[in-house]
């Protein structure tokens, strides 16, 4: 019944999110998919955070995923975009493992810390690189889907759908997950770890699945947002970029998966007409925003749909 | 020879930089248990304010007296502390004492933001230029290198600040209040410690080491926007070395990120901003906590 009810789910989210290939504007449309690619590196933020954990470097996994796109699109000439994602993908996916287990023995603050000096690393080491663009970064062809070489509107479409797609795949694995064994003991470490150990559980481990699905994530995520760009420089792992990812998950909260997307839209929305209207005070839009979800709304967005569905019951 | 030298010198003076800058943020987490990512927006309106005094200071006829510039700079940084300590500590961050860590450090982040576009609308987005206090103590020669004798004055200003903060806290009684209320601030309100004093008493003298970190700085470079962006995660990297809320945790970060940064910039300059993330995490890999931290027990 409930596997029922979210791939069902799943189809309608898909179905209202394709239906804005039709209907958005074209700077909607890279609006969107931008939110979205970034709503993927956030998902994997969200993820973590159910146990507790904040990482402020996903900016690492996002930044690798894209330098790996477009290093493999600039070297080996590979334009296709399914190749590409999975690719990066697979590198963090990686990069991820290694680094997971490792992080996993980490808590609160220290995490949030070492997890911002690794993407720093990555940040520092690129910036020097100048066989690989330095601060300037390198741009990417188009991609292509499948042979497909789309131009122009139907380039954007494609972009647009294919993110979509991904979005709709993550949120419901991420769903599963959240609502699996090992998901319901992430959620238990955030009341109490140790009483999640003395019951038999394996903290360590549980933390180390759900970095290792946030740095696939984040990868994927970069991965889209260089595809729309068409260019990716060492900003991407800078700890501000981190910030604006932890800022959507915070803004999402950790209840709902829906939310982070959102959340995602809405941060992409407000920084595009901050820039247009006040562009000198964005920043400062932003944060008296973010201080308002956290004085106002402490558990995220995700925690009114939770509050109605509990006074309905 | 010349080259271990050079880079044992370049090395303290950044590391003297690095820990008036550090100090105050390691403090304010030992005493209020926040990070504090604002430290790095104070460090920059501290720049931005000893330019603005400064300037005023020649404009006003200070070249008769050039010394009263270094004035000029500590009195910017005494402003920026009470002006600013007491509005962030009082207006905003006293609501948010004994919430979990990781959701201070993104209320901090909130006022980062906030407070690098009201730097933006104060100061406009020129750069400042305040060269006179940077050449008045003219030069120092150390065997065939000659180095400019305001670098020293801030490795002289870090060893006093220093010893400051190290003195008050452990050879004076409002130093021994300020360690019982970082061991036990309920117990320490229980024996009659005025702790929302000793709150915004620390967080003020964190506002001013940082805002004095930034106005020393004011005359070697030029004061643009973006300024504590960069600041605030070095400092981060220094503190978390030195473990969060000891003083000389700090001056042992400050030191190690310092001459290892020199040492990279001489040797391997590509790995420059590399080296400092790396230290940090090579440090936690065999500490958790930071080589000063003091091991606590796991709460049930």
């Amino acid at each position: 019944m409930m596997r029922s009810n979210l791939l069902l789910s799943a189809f309608g989210a898909f179905a209202v999110l394709a239906a804005g290939s039709v209907i958005l504007p074209d700077w909607a449309m890279f609006l969107f998919a931008m939110a979205l690619a970034k709503g993927l590196v956030c998902l994997g933020i969200v993820g973590m955070m159910r146990g507790g954990l904040v990482s402020f470097g996903q900016g690492l996994y996002y930044c690798l995923g894209a330098y790996t796109a477009t290093l493999v699109a600039g070297s080996f000439g590979v334009s296709d975009i399914f190749l590409l994602t999975l690719l990066s993908a697979g590198v963090c996916l990686l990069v991820g493992a290694a680094f997971g287990p490792l992080l996993a023995n980490y808590r609160g603050i220290f995490f949030a810390m070492l997890s911002l000096a690794l993407s720093m690393v990555l940040y520092g080491s690129l910036s020097k690189m100048s066989f690989i663009g330095g601060t300037d970064g390198l741009n990417i062809a188009a991609p292509t889907f499948l042979g497909w070489a789309p131009e122009g509107r139907p380039l954007q479409t494609a972009l647009y759908i294919y993110v979509t797609a991904l979005v709709v795949i993550a949120g419901t694995l991420m769903r599963i997950f959240f609502d699996s064994e090992q998901g319901l003991i992430t959620l238990a470490t955030r009341d109490n770890e140790l009483r999640v150990e003395y019951l038999g559980a394996s903290v360590r481990n549980v933390m180390s699945y759900t970095y290792v699905f946030g740095a696939v994530l984040g990868g994927i995520g970069g991965t889209i947002a260089v595809l729309a760009l068409g260019h990716v420089d060492p900003e991407f792992a800078f700890w501000t970029t981190s910030g604006e990812f932890v800022f959507v998950a915070i803004l999402a909260g950790y209840l709902s998966v829906p939310a982070v997307f959102v959340a995602a839209i809405i941060l992409e929305m407000v920084r595009s007409f901050s820039n247009l209207y006040f562009p000198n005070t964005w920043q400062l839009a932003l944060g008296i925003f973010l201080l308002a979800v956290i004085v106002m709304l402490p558990n995220g967005l995700g925690s009114l749909v939770r509050r109605r569905k509990e006074d309905a019951t | 020879m010349d080259l271990v030298a050079t880079i044992l010198v370049d090395g303290l003076i950044y590391a003297g930089w690095l820990f008036i800058v550090s100090v105050g943020l390691t403090l304010v987490f030992g005493v209020l248990n926040i990070l504090n990512i604002a430290h790095g927006s104070l460090y920059a309106i501290g720049a931005y304010a000893s330019a603005s005094l400064v300037g005023l200071y020649f404009a006003a006829g200070g070249d008769a007296v050039p010394w009263g510039s270094y004035a000029a700079l500590i009195l910017a940084a005494v402003l920026v502390a009470l002006v600013l300590g007491p509005l962030l500590e009082r207006g905003l961050l006293r609501f948010f004492y004994g919430r979990d860590e990781v959701l201070n450090v993104l209320v901090t982040y909130a006022v980062f933001l906030i407070l690098e576009d009201v730097m933006k609308l104060i100061w406009g987005v020129n750069p400042y230029f305040v060269y006179e206090p940077y050449t008045l103590l003219g030069d120092v020669e150390i065997g065939p290198l000659f180095y400019v004798g305001y670098d020293f004055a801030v490795i002289g200003a870090a060893i006093v600040v220093g010893l400051a903060v190290w003195l008050t806290l452990n050879r004076t009684k409002i130093g021994k209040i300020v360690l019982a209320v970082i061991h036990d601030s309920e117990m320490s309100e229980t024996m009659g410690v005025n702790v929302p004093r000793i709150y915004l008493g620390a967080f003020m003298a964190g506002a001013f080491l940082a805002a004095l970190g930034g106005a020393l700085t004011a005359p070697m470079i030029s004061v643009t926007p973006g300024l504590g962006v960069n600041v605030i995660i070095v400092a981060f990297a220094v503190v978390i070395i030195g473990g969060l809320g000891s003083v000389p945790g700090a001056a042992i970060g400050a030191v190690m990120v310092g001459i290892s940064r020199a040492a990279s910039v001489h040797l391997v300059p590509e790995a420059e901003l590399f080296i400092i993330y790396f230290v940090m995490a090579i440090v936690l890999l065999f500490r958790p906590e930071g080589l000063f931290a003091k091991t606590q027990a796991r709460k049930i």
